[in-house]
């Protein structure tokens, strides 16, 4: 008798866990595309980017401390990357539900605060981060024209102190694509708040 | 007489005041050299930060297994800033009233020292790493009650006897 309640929880266990950390994109997967409404009310798909040569899928939100802290970073990626055709995408998964600070209109303001010069979507249903696997805020994927996922993770090595950083992870990547080759490291990890959805099991 | 009983209850207080600071390490080696055993005790790794909401929920229920289970050694590893050491993290520990094991990790070099912990931990937090002797098992995600907890660290128990 003993037996069945451990058995239950080990089951239990295994299928947060799988839910959580087994699914997602490796490099060389292809990505989904997706339509989603950004804070400028309008639905944008990478599909609407004909002629981008590749994309730069952002997954964050308004107030993890780590994805403030690359706020500034990622607009002027977006900015710099826009004219050499890499199109940058930001989406926010966070439940407005469990994570208040997520709602629609907190994007739109900072969006607004920011001068934010990329479409910061809202994934609706949280269908979208589970199907790239992206766990927490900030977290990068980087995708060639055809959607290969090409590179996944950090932005660069130091969240901190943009002027200290070494190693300019997403750049060298998107450096790497544009020589023809594959970015290495193709995966980098980093600290970053988990993405707050509902708890499935 | 009255001197050395100052002093020497000054010596006892300071001894006392130090012995609840938490260490710091500033690199991750000198951190893994201290902190990652494989003992024959079971030691539960918490990873958490003062700024990140969910991990601040679960942190009773780690201090509560601190308390009443003698079997484990709880680690509380927060890696909030270092320059948030003094302002942030110790009157976070007084506030809450936290008796297990606290320790700061303030290397930023996350991409190198991640993997070491658990090659598929993307970095979200919070995060719980249980090792026992060369046994290990990684939660990326939080608990929701003690028993959940619970329930985790004594299936890893009974599964490693």
């Amino acid at each position: 008798m003993k037996v069945l309640p451990l058995f239950l929880v080990l089951f239990s266990t295994y299928f947060v866990t799988a839910t959580l950390v087994s699914n997602g994109y490796q490099p060389g997967d292809k990505a989904t595309d997706f339509k989603l409404k950004s804070v400028d009310g309008k639905m944008y798909s990478m599909s609407d980017y004909q002629k981008a040569k590749g994309f730069i899928v952002v997954f964050t939100c308004n107030t993890c401390p780590f994805a403030v802290k690359y706020e500034d970073r990622v607009n002027d990626l977006a900015k710099k990357y826009k004219s050499k055709g890499y199109v940058l995408l930001a989406i926010n998964s966070n439940d407005p539900e469990v994570q208040p600070d997520d709602t629609f209109e907190k994007m739109q303001a900072k969006a607004k605060e920011n001068g934010f010069a990329f479409p910061y979507l809202v994934d609706e249903g949280q269908k979208i981060y589970p199907q790239y696997g992206a766990t927490k805020t900030p977290h990068v994927f980087l995708l060639d024209k055809n959607l290969v996922v090409k590179y996944i993770g950090a932005i660069d090595d130091n969240a901190d102190d943009a002027s200290a950083v070494k190693e300019h992870y997403l750049e060298n990547a998107i450096a790497a694509l544009e020589s023809g080759k594959d970015p290495s490291p193709a995966v980098t990890k980093a600290i970053g708040c988990s993405i707050k959805a509902k708890r499935k099991a | 007489m009255k001197q050395l009983f100052s002093i020497s209850l000054f010596l006892l207080l300071a001894q006392t005041s130090l012995a609840q600071q938490p260490l710091v390490f500033e690199k991750f080696d000198d951190f893994e050299k201290a902190i990652i055993k494989e003992d024959d005790n079971v030691y539960v790794i918490n990873f958490w930060a003062t700024w990140c909401a969910p991990c601040v929920k679960e942190l009773p229920y780690f201090e509560k297994l601190h308390q009443e289970n003698k079997n484990v050694k709880v680690i509380l590893v927060s890696i909030d800033s270092r320059k948030d050491f003094e302002k942030k993290l110790l009157p976070f520990i007084e506030r809450k009233k936290i008796t297990a094991n606290v320790v700061m990790l303030s290397d930023i070099d996350y991409n190198t020292w991640l993997p070491k912990i658990d090659k598929d931990w993307s970095g979200s937090i919070p995060a719980t790493l249980i090792i026992s002797g060369k046994k290990r098992s990684f939660a990326e995600y939080e608990f929701e009650g003690i028993a959940e907890l619970n329930d985790y660290v004594n299936s890893f128990i009974n599964l490693n006897k």
